[in-house]
């Protein structure tokens, strides 16, 4: 089975200024009861995009229609918090591919990734510089390149390289993914259980 | 060359590295849940393979289960829905599960340990970011997401990134009232919710050394709010005693070869860490959380610092939580009243947090107006309570004592905090909305929670002693 294969993106990008937003808000746990991985964007950021009454909250970013695209930008330390890989699917669902942050929890890095939502960590610099260029225009776009690992501000170029594992490239780029190469040591696992199994 | 206890039992682990910084990890120990195992078994069934090593993996309902009357069907659909999808993919795949009416039943990190599955230099993992507590026990425990709860299944192994090593010392001799919840809350508000993250912990010093099991699993468990992968601490004589006769505990012949295994399972000496952290036990005061992350912690008795000196994200962060909370800057909680009190979680959710409550409550009455959920973290635990006469103790004093489950620590059953209520409560999250859309919550003790729960506003433990 594959993965959405992923090479390079140019959008703009929704602004999200918080720190620590954890998976509890961007997917609350009373949504973790569907047995199959479906309809998660519905309920991404419910708390926040939705009030008691189920009305939209208009100055959230996500609702509010200056902003769009296949980019969420976040303030550092996103994704903390509970496992629940509902947290990149909700994300992917709604239809963003990648998340700008200054700070990645790991659980959070390591589920998007298997899922080929990209996090990319930016210096807190970057970050801020991007805030700032939506600031100013609305509609700014950004290009995201995993071949040459960087992250660029269209309108002035600006550009930053973020880290990526060679392994993990290769399965985004490619669309492969772990559990078909895990099977593939099958012999290899088979024979370390014998050597090292007591 | 000298090691450390992470570095020991995860290189005896590695099966190959993959180019790239990745290494394939084989697990020795898998635990499941009704919540983030269904998408996997999906997974599994659609590539058409079968569960590598069922006898590697045991399974437990626990996220979503009531905590009373739990012999009636399950009353809401979605939940018990999950609940009977694990029963069946665990009856379909040959794994072991303690359903809800075995006596081994529980939060799948109490039960773990008390069957004695969990042991010492193993490699534990569970689609629970809360995994970390068996790290108590010198193992390399932690959580992971679905797609890689497939990967074990398919397996018996992960691909994983090696975390960077810290060690934080806790020395000296804690304080009285002063319990291990105070030292993990006082760790993370010191280091930041975010300051371990990248790092797999060991937990050392005399004051972490003093700790029972359960004190350790409380320490351990908490990692991940600030950030680590898992927190360990070194078995040693607690640790072993613990296990010992354990139900599913090696024995005789086995027992002594996993023991000397088991006792080389320390950092040497001159072993190097990438972050060294040394804090003093006497510092440590009953803790208490004023903000919505499980860094946003202090003193019971102390303010709520100012954001004076905070600037940009940092500041508009801060600003948000206390209004979330309807706290001031500056102001302090001890006298404040509080509406709910819960007793519970992978966290506290022990015989021992339990008899300190009970210890606390005895001769005295609930508050008026305060709802209490007392949660026993297994059915063992709940067996342990009745036993020893602390449900006695706790309903002289007017308290319910519920039935084991995750209940009010993620609210996905029926035990929800409503809106702009406080909770103090001694489980492991304050978010927003944690406890129920709109609830808040203050992260502490059980000793903290047992003064809540008979004043009915926030009260310096000490001074109940």
């Amino acid at each position: 089975m594959a993965i959405p294969k992923f090479e390079k993106l140019s959008s703009s990008a929704v602004p999200l200024n918080i720190e620590n937003i954890d998976t509890d808000q961007i997917i609350p746990a009373r949504f973790l009861k569907a047995v199959e991985r479906k309809g998660f964007g519905d309920n991404l950021f419910r708390d926040w995009r939705y009030d008691k009454e189920n009305r939209k909250i208009s100055d959230f970013p996500l609702n509010d229609s200056r902003y769009s695209g296949k980019i969420l930008v976040a303030a550092k330390n996103f994704g903390c918090g509970s496992s629940r890989e509902h947290a990149a699917w909700s994300i992917f669902d709604y239809g963003f591919r990648v998340v700008v942050s200054s700070f990645f929890a790991d659980i959070f890095k390591n589920n998007a990734l298997n899922n080929g939502l990209l996090p990319v960590m930016v210096s807190e610099g970057f970050l801020q510089k991007m805030f700032a260029r939506i600031a100013k225009d609305n509609s700014a776009t950004f290009t995201v390149d995993i071949v040459s690992q960087t992250i660029t501000i269209d309108a002035t170029g600006e550009q930053e390289f973020f880290a990526l594992d060679g392994y993990k490239k290769e399965c985004l780029i490619n669309g492969y993914d772990d559990v078909d190469y895990l099977v593939s040591l099958k012999p290899e696992i088979e024979k370390y259980e014998q050597s090292h199994i007591k | 060359m000298s090691k450390t206890l992470f570095d020991k039992v995860w290189d005896a682990h590695v099966i190959r590295n993959v180019d790239g910084g990745r290494s394939v990890l084989y697990i020795d120990r898998h635990y499941i849940h009704e919540v983030t195992s269904p998408v996997a078994f999906l997974g599994l069934k659609k590539r058409g393979l079968k569960v590598f090593r069922p006898e590697r993996t045991t399974a437990t309902p626990d996220h979503n289960i009531p905590t009373l009357n739990q012999h009636l069907p399950i009353a809401d659909a979605e939940s018990r829905n999950q609940v009977e999808m694990l029963v069946n993919n665990c009856k379909e795949q040959g794994i072991t599960l303690y359903d809800l009416n075995n006596p081994k039943q529980g939060i799948v990190h109490v039960i773990g340990p008390e069957t004695g599955l969990t042991r010492p230099g193993m490699t534990i993992v569970c689609g629970d970011s809360h995994t970390s507590t068996h790290g108590a026990f010198g193992a390399v425990a932690f959580g992971i997401g679905t797609s890689e709860v497939e990967m074990v299944f398919a397996s018996q192994c992960i691909l994983q990134p090696k975390p960077k090593t810290m060690r934080i010392t806790v020395n000296g001799t804690l304080g009285k009232g002063v319990v291990a919840k105070d030292i993990v809350l006082y760790i993370i508000s010191r280091i930041s919710a975010s300051g371990g993250t990248g790092y797999f912990i060991e937990f050392a010093g005399s004051a972490i050394r003093s700790l029972s099991m359960e004190g350790r699993m409380t320490v351990c468990n908490m990692s991940i709010e600030c950030g680590a992968r898992g927190g360990m601490i070194a078995p040693d004589e607690t640790t072993f005693a613990y296990m010992k006769g354990r139900s599913e505990a090696p024995e005789g012949e086995e027992w002594e070869k996993a023991m000397k295994y088991w006792k080389t399972l320390y950092s040497d000496e001159d072993a190097r860490f990438d972050k060294e952290y040394v804090f003093e036990a006497s510092d440590i005061q009953p803790m208490i959380t004023y903000g919505t992350n499980p860094g946003m912690g202090m003193a019971i008795d102390a303010s709520i610092p100012s954001s004076a000196e905070l600037s940009g994200s940092d500041k508009i962060s801060f600003k948000k939580s206390l209004d979330y909370m309807g706290f001031e800057e500056g102001e302090k909680l001890l006298g404040k009243k509080i509406d709910y009190v819960f007793v519970g979680s992978c966290t506290n959710g022990r015989i021992e947090d339990f008899r300190a409550f009970a210890k606390m409550v005895e001769g005295r009455k609930k508050a008026e107006g305060v709802t209490v959920w007392l949660v026993p973290g297994s059915k063992a635990v709940e067996k342990m309570a009745y036993d020893e006469g602390l449900v006695d103790i706790l309903k002289e004093a007017g308290f319910e004592f519920r039935q084991p489950g995750c209940s009010a620590c993620l609210a996905m059953n029926a035990d929800k905090v409503p809106a702009g209520k406080y909770c103090v409560s001694t489980s492991n999250r304050n978010f927003e909305g944690r406890q129920g859309p709109g609830a808040r919550t203050l992260l502490a003790g059980p000793l903290v929670a047992a003064a809540a729960a008979v004043t009915g506003v926030i009260t310096d433990p000490r001074s109940l002693l």
